[in-house]
């Protein structure tokens, strides 16, 4: 499918969100619209906040709170200056005439808008996410339309980001949903059972290969080179040189803070004596 | 009692400290929510902007009201349940944090600060925690009696300034589509920052804190020493000028004059003040959790090498 047009980036806090207000909408609402925050640039335009905008929607008209909207924008302004309205988000997997209105509604405060559509109703089985961009179309002269072209859609993360998503990742295994912040130990066990997995992975694909399953596929076998390359050789004297080092720093700054820790304790029975 | 987040929440406060705060500023935040049983549930939070004006204290309380208001529109629960802050390599027991949990535990019982490392989290694991004051600390507070007498009352140590909350998070199940929607479209993480075998950056960094931390207590303690130094002086002198005024009243007695009258000793004595004790508390709480975190990353790290030795064992 073919795009043109900026590609827009969103950042999964967005889509949390959207879902969260999805889920607290009225009675007899049937889908939940709102503002999208974000920075543009030249080729993307990256959605980084968003925030839910009460409206009304029924056969005939639609009414949405632009008050409301305009004060939510202020205040969101004061604590990230750098965010502008670039467009709006619904829930719902079609594009009703009402959304032309607002979309109408919203071109007024940002040029070019985007328009996100959440299908939280999981119409197709999946939760389809895509963005539009409204564009004219019709016969110069006479009664011109609205056409909505969709864009390409990207998740981006910060660093810190990827790393509570993947935490978030885990909640959806747990049969409760429901997950403890593990801390210590487990956690670098967990982080190498991971590698050990991938690694499983790459192992019975090459056993494939090898046994003629599976055609070899060069640029994976190129990839794989890289990987046996990137491990670097040192000789075993260097190796023990250097590991036996970093284990004495990390001694001894273990035995530091517990002389500290203690130390503090003693002050504290002697001051309350 | 257990604290519960929803997703969004963690996502946003992850994403509020990295746009705003680079460098060693906090950023801060309200907690939104409610109480369940013996649950503290938080379903939303938004943040607060930086204190960069004089007239700070006029529109933080202003614009937390309008938030709520309309945050109340669209039907997201507007009570408050605490506060979250990001924390600099693990320095937050502070005089202001102490003071304003005071005041929101006060208020509302249940609720609690959350403290959001940004740096441990880079290293891979998030590092979210609860925390809320225990209620001896709340007596010692509301009393404002921060002399040494007071808090040996209260047989207080640093240890038990702060109590810690366990947090669960919960997912409804849209988000867990939601969930399974990015990890199908998005790129696997690359980052496998928990295995990184580099750790002197960061212990460099711990050390320099706790270093700074252990002086600013070495000196309250100078500070101390010196008060009971200057009151035991006092009492000797009180003592001694006693005795000398018993004798001379005895000599004028024996010689039929009038005694000296009594002079109030206490006027002439002016007993020193005694330091409050409140900033050692909160340094020796500090330290404390300076130490935690180094001994916690020293094992995770000893547990690292220790792996890496095994690997290159077998080549």
């Amino acid at each position: 499918m073919s795009v043109f047009g900026p590609v827009v980036k969103i950042h999964p806090v967005v889509l949390a969100s959207i879902s969260d207000s999805y889920e607290r909408r009225n009675e007899g609402a049937s889908r939940v619209i709102g503002t999208l925050l974000g920075t543009i640039d030249k080729h993307s335009i990256e959605v980084t906040n968003c925030f839910s905008v009460p409206h009304n929607e029924s056969e005939d008209e639609v009414a949405v709170d632009m008050e409301f909207a305009k004060n939510m924008y202020e205040l969101h302004k004061r604590v990230s200056p750098t965010e502008v309205i670039i467009g709006w988000y619904a829930t719902g997997f079609d594009i009703t005439e009402h959304s032309v209105l607002i979309h109408e509604y919203y071109s007024r405060e940002a040029s070019n808008p985007i328009h996100l559509t959440v299908d939280t109703a999981l119409q197709s089985g999946k939760m389809n996410i895509r963005a539009y961009v409204s564009a004219q179309m019709g016969v110069p002269g006479k009664t011109v339309g609205v056409m909505f072209t969709p864009l390409t859609v990207k998740y981006i993360y910060y660093d810190t980001e990827r790393i509570g998503v993947d935490l978030l990742q885990r909640t959806r295994l747990a049969p409760s949903r429901t997950k403890g912040l593990t801390s210590d130990l487990s956690q670098v066990a967990g982080s190498a059972a991971r590698v050990q997995d991938m690694l499983t992975t790459v192992l019975s694909y090459i056993d494939d290969v090898l046994s003629g399953k599976v055609t070899a596929d060069n640029s994976v076998g190129r990839f794989l080179m890289d990987l046996v390359n990137k491990v670097p050789t040192i000789s075993a004297e260097d190796f023990e040189n250097m590991l036996n080092s970093n284990i004495n720093d990390l001694l001894m700054v273990t035995y530091l803070a517990n002389l500290t820790q203690a130390q503090i304790a003693l002050n504290e029975k002697l001051v309350l004596l | 009692n257990i604290s519960r987040k929803l997703t969004p929440v963690v996502l946003k406060i992850i994403k509020h400290y990295q746009e705003e705060g680079q460098g060693s500023e906090v950023v801060q935040g309200v907690l939104l929510g409610l109480v369940v049983d013996d649950r503290l549930e938080i379903t939303n939070c938004f943040p607060f902007p930086q204190h960069t004006e004089d007239d700070a204290d006029f529109d933080e309380v202003q614009y937390q009201m309008e938030m709520m208001r309309s945050l109340r529109h669209v039907n997201i629960d507007h009570l408050h349940v605490g506060w979250y802050q990001s924390t600099y390599y693990g320095s937050f027991v502070s005089r202001a944090l102490l003071d304003s949990q005071f005041s929101y535990q006060h208020a509302i019982e249940e609720s609690v600060v959350l403290i959001y490392d940004p740096i441990k989290t880079a290293q891979g694991s998030l590092s979210l925690k609860a925390y809320r004051l225990t209620p001896k600390l709340m007596e010692i507070c509301k009393e404002k009696d921060f002399t040494p007498e007071g808090l040996k009352k209260a047989n207080i140590g640093f240890e038990h300034m702060f109590e810690e909350v366990p947090i669960v998070i919960k997912n409804s199940h849209l988000i867990n589509v939601l969930m399974w929607e990015l990890e199908d479209k998005s790129t696997v993480a690359d980052k496998h920052e928990l295995l990184n075998l580099s750790s002197s950056n960061h212990l460099e960094k711990s050390l320099q804190l706790l270093m700074d931390r252990v002086d600013d207590m070495s000196q309250d303690i100078v500070k101390y020493n010196t008060y009971s130094r200057n009151l035991s002086k006092q009492q000797q002198q009180k003592h001694q000028y006693l005795q000398r005024r018993q004798q001379e009243n005895a000599q004028r007695q024996s010689r039929g004059e009038p005694p000296l009258p009594e002079e109030d000793i206490n006027k002439m004595f002016k007993p020193p003040q005694p330091p409050p004790r409140m900033d050692t508390l909160l340094i020796a709480g500090q330290i404390n959790n300076y130490c935690q975190n180094v001994k916690e990353f020293t094992s995770q790290n000893l547990g690292k090498l220790f792996m890496a030795e095994a690997l290159q064992g077998h080549n």
